[in-house]
């Protein structure tokens, strides 16, 4: 079945160009303006000015510190949870569950502007403190705040990473430890959560990237001195052409590159490889009494902090007036009724983008994955790499290589200026969610076996038929997953896209929001369009979900290696 | 199966492709700082008066809109820009980015106190007025017994320490109005030392300037230094939040002008005529813009305790001189930054350092406190400086220009490590006053 059809060969050729001239060239735009002069010529001399501003220093140090103490409190909330979920006997696993998927349904910016209602300076929670203890908390303040809010939207990487990896550590190494007299901490410090290093590392690599990268956060918290904002702010005040902005980029491309790869350094740096998996799970022990009191304390606490957001940003959406009160006053339903009339088109583009953007991913993932897996085309393995090129991505920087790169383009039939347009951002929702779809493409195409495939072969089916009557059909529970993921998460997207949006017409969502949270009679409206988006996330996550449980009826582990 | 993907295919490109183009002949693109609420009312009423025209928004903080506008080609530039800042419309023009467009309306005086509504050279024309001053949020006074300030120097007092908030000249146009109306206001070293004590003491420097009445309308600080409108709007809007004109506040129109080099300039000249007809004045007036009109006619339609700048009540002490802040936009701005933005932290601490030792010593002189007032609360770069055409020539330099820009970087570099250095001292000085 191993055999290279001309067609794929071009097909296979027509992406990596897609992703060069989409992923790739922006990004050596980025770099090479980093690296030269006026002239074209090379020079070093952006760096040494971005090293001689003390205030560059001091972003790169907080933006370190936060990212650092992200992942470490981010450890801190997942790991007990982790561990509950896959070692106890716990009716609280659904609980948990949920706990991994609400932070990421809300923008992190969108839920710093609501927990400053109730964490802030007079935040309910502070208010409530001042009038009855004399003291607040000033969680909310400064690079506090940002690892505050950081931590609650991402620390679900972690935990389904964690527990992921937990799920298929055998047992018997669990009882080995017991017989040699270990249990409890120890059993779990010297020999659970090593052989669950995978899974951590892949999670905490992931949110130290995230946290590093973000600029929606630290711009509603009113915090500059980070490296993602001070590259925002210096492109958009000082204009395209200032150089530091690009040094900037270049160092969180980096980080980011380095996160990455050191994370799979580490772990491929030791065999973490287990001869049995899967099948010989450890029993779930039962929880005493008194843990189980602790274990629900731990997820009540963890899911009140992380509803909070949620919760704010509902109530701000239907009342009038939140003003140094523990809760607001005034209910209304007048910002429902305003965004229906003056934000539908943003609804409207934020379905056509992200929805074009997803078709899209599903269309190069899927094939991405056919050839990578079904063919022998030499290089293969490279659109793969290219792909993860774009997760390790930040979209800050895609988004100022987009400007530089495509400044001047104009599109064809009189559509004005590339940079101007609707068709950036479907290109560029495609090209940073494409991970995430060829990764659904990749799970589904290696659940269809080869032999289907061959007996079409074998009774006259040419290629183009077998994949449109059997791999497709076969894959479609994948495809609408992979579909559905990156749709809602380019939905929430961001960075990439305040900088790309040129003009109101063409905002999707996500900046709508941006922009009525800017106005004071604009923030009922911009929660109620908040309350949209999460509401249409949540249910494309549900779905997904449903779809993803739906293609894989039983556990798929193990099947790789 | 074929047929219908196919078809399905076709018919979303078709789709995506007639989405975009529309069915209008004009659009007109319009940049501007101003919030949602207006931007919408004026595009639909417009578009309601015009049907054949779009308006499209684009929103962008007033440094953010040079930015843009400057990086377009001629040919197919936006057609207005619409901002706060006079001195905003000073830099376009400068570089010729503006039409000549002349005065309008006949029935718009051409004066506002001392200051001409209208530019005189005729680039660009005012649409509405703002003064400056400072809103506060009731309860939050209430809850924390603070008194209402009437003067900037209300600020400097100790009881407002970390209550105030105020946005940086580099973020916000009309911060750096209100900066440089206190600086023309008291004098480049007496105005100098109140923007530093008032930065002093606040509790934040807001990224955008809606960050502070945002943060003052939910409580979050008691008082900001604040463009009118804001003020007005969100105590219009039933928020428990007071507004008050100090006596050093400047009357400055709200600017409209037409770019050179758009793709529809007649379109634009009919959006900005249709902004300063009697309609266009009016809806200034909704609850949720709350502006002041430029057509005096208009004030007649207004609520009774609406502030009215044509009939003598709102003092305006300062004559704002908009060559003498453009000549040093750019310095103004990056000393507020490298001095009291990029610095908050160490200011506050040498504030509160200063301030606790004044209480200490109740009212005695020392040497030691002075010192470190003066340490703490002077500009890096003092009055005779400020004039020298060199420092401000670097700061106007072109940007590709890399020799200029690490020239730059040196002298904002010196600020802020002097600026860094004199408030560690300043503190250490205060901390051991007698």
């Amino acid at each position: 079945m191993k055999r290279n059809h001309p067609g794929l060969i071009a097909i296979a050729i027509a992406i990596a160009a897609f992703l060069f001239i989409f992923l790739i060239g922006p990004i050596l735009t980025v770099v090479y303006t980093a690296f030269t002069d006026g002239q074209g010529n090379f020079t070093f001399s952006h760096f040494l000015a971005f090293a001689e501003i003390s205030l560059m220093r001091e972003s790169f140090a907080n933006s370190l510190y936060v990212a650092g103490t992200t992942v470490f409190f981010a450890t801190i909330i997942a790991i007990p949870l982790a561990y509950l979920t896959v070692r106890f006997q716990f009716r609280g696993a659904v609980l948990i569950q949920t706990l991994g998927v609400l932070p990421l349904v809300m923008p992190a910016f969108v839920g710093a502007a609501a927990m400053q209602l109730i964490f802030g300076r007079s935040g309910a929670v502070n208010l409530i403190l001042m009038d009855n203890f004399g003291f607040s908390i000033p969680i909310m303040e400064g690079l506090n705040g940002i690892i505050f809010v950081e931590t609650l939207h991402y620390f679900p990487f972690i935990l389904l990473n964690l527990s992921a990896s937990l799920a298929t550590i055998d047992s018997s190494m669990e009882e080995a430890g017991q017989n040699l007299g270990a249990s409890g901490w120890r059993l779990f410090r010297k020999i659970i959560f090593p052989l669950a290093i995978p899974g951590y590392i892949a999670g905490a690599s992931l949110v130290f990237i995230k946290v590093f990268d973000d600029l929606g956060t630290p711009l509603v918290l009113n915090v500059t001195n980070m490296l993602a904002p001070q590259a925002y702010l210096r492109v958009t005040s000082i204009g395209i052409e200032d150089p530091i902005g690009y040094v900037i980029c270049v160092i969180l491309v980096l980080f980011s590159i380095a996160a990455m790869a050191g994370s799979w350094w580490f772990v491929k740096r030791r065999d973490y490889a287990l001869v049995s998996r899967g099948g010989a799970q450890a029993p779930k022990r039962k929880l005493t009494s008194w843990q189980t009191a602790m274990a629900y304390g731990w997820i009540i606490g963890v899911l009140m902090l992380v509803l909070s957001p949620h919760l704010g940003i509902l109530l701000m959406s239907f009342f009038k007036v939140w003003s140094f009160s523990v809760l607001p006053e005034q209910f209304t339903l007048v910002h429902y009724a305003t965004i229906f009339t003056d934000a539908k088109q943003m609804i409207w583009n934020t379905i056509l983008y992200c929805g074009l953007a997803a078709f899209i991913d599903i269309i190069i993932g899927g094939a991405i994955a056919y050839i990578v897996i079904r063919t022998t085309i030499p290089g293969r393995q490279i659109l793969d790499h290219l792909v993860t090129v774009a997760l390790a991505m930040p979209g800050l920087v895609l988004g100022i290589g987009y400007l530089r790169a495509f400044r001047g383009i104009d599109l064809p039939f009189g559509m004005g200026a590339l940079t101007a347009s609707w068709v950036i951002f479907v290109i560029a929702y495609s090209v940073r969610r494409l991970p995430y779809a060829l990764r659904s493409c990749m799970a589904a195409l290696t659940q269809v076996h080869p032999a289907l495939e061959e007996a079409a072969e074998n009774v006259g089916a040419g290629r183009t038929r077998i994949i449109r009557k059997i791999v497709i059909p076969l894959m479609m529970g994948g495809l609408l997953a992979g579909f559905v993921t990156s749709f809602i998460t380019a939905a929430a997207e961001i960075s990439e896209t305040i900088l790309l949006t040129s003009r109101e017409s063409l905002a999707p969502m996500s900046y709508g929001i941006y922009l009525y949270f800017q106005s004071i009679a604009g923030r009922g409206p911009g929660a109620a369009l908040s309350v949209v988006a999460i509401t249409i996330v949540a249910l494309g996550t549900y779905i997904s979900h449903r779809l993803a449980a739906a293609a894989t009826p039983h556990q798929q582990v193990g099947n790789r290696t | 199966m074929r047929h219908l993907f196919t078809r399905s295919t076709l018919a979303s490109a078709l789709l995506a492709l007639l989405i975009p183009v529309g069915a209008h002949a004009e659009t007109i693109s319009v940049v501007t700082s101003f919030p949602k609420e207006l931007t919408t009312a004026y595009k639909k009423a417009y578009e309601a008066k015009y049907p054949g025209d779009t308006v499209e928004i684009l929103n962008k903080n007033t440094s953010a809109g040079i930015a843009y506008v400057r990086e377009q080609l001629a040919g197919s530039r936006p057609e207005i820009f619409w901002a706060s800042a006079p001195d905003a419309f000073e830099v376009l023009s400068g570089q010729k980015l503006l039409v000549n467009i002349g005065p309008g309306n006949p029935e718009i005086p051409s004066k506002v106190g001392n200051y001409p509504v209208n530019d005189p050279k005729g680039f660009y024309r005012g649409q509405a007025l703002a003064g400056y001053g400072m809103m506060w949020n009731t309860r939050y006074m209430k809850a924390n017994k603070l008194p209402a300030p009437k003067e900037w120097s209300d600020l400097i007092q100790p009881i407002y320490f970390s209550h105030l908030a105020i946005s940086s000249p580099s973020r916000s146009g009309t911060t750096h109005l209100t900066v440089e109306t206190i600086l023309q206001g008291e004098g480049w070293t007496k105005g100098w030392e109140q923007v530093l004590k008032i930065g002093g003491n606040s509790a934040a420097i807001t990224e955008r300037s809606f960050g502070v009445p945002d943060g003052v309308s939910n409580g979050q600080f008691g008082i900001g230094l604040v463009i009118d409108f804001f003020g007005l709007a969100a105590k219009n809007s039933g928020m428990p939040v007071d507004f008050v004109y100090p006596s050093v506040t400047s009357i400055v129109p709200a600017n409209i002008g037409l770019i050179a080099g758009a793709k529809s300039p007649g379109a634009g000249m009919r959006f900005i005529e249709f902004t300063l007809s009697d309609e266009g004045q009016k809806l200034l007036l909704q609850k949720d813009i709350s502006r002041l009109p430029v057509l005096p006619a208009i004030y007649k339609q207004a609520p009774a305790d609406y502030p009215n700048p044509f009939s003598g009540k709102i003092q305006a002490k300062v004559n704002f001189d908009s060559t003498l802040s453009e000549s040093r936009y750019m310095v103004v701005r990056s000393l507020f930054d490298q001095m009291i933005t990029f610095r908050h932290k160490e200011l506050v601490a040498a504030t509160k350092a200063i301030q606790d030792a004044e209480k200490r010593l109740a009212g005695r002189p020392s040497a030691q406190l002075d010192e470190a007032r003066q340490l703490a609360f002077s500009p890096a770069v003092d009055e005779k400086q400020i004039k020298d055409p060199a420092l401000l020539a670097l700061f106007k330099a072109k940007k590709g220009d890399a020799e200029a820009s690490r020239a730059k970087a040196k002298v904002e570099e010196e600020w802020a490590s002097r600026a860094k250095a004199n408030y560690a001292r300043a503190i250490t000085l205060a901390n051991s006053a007698k």
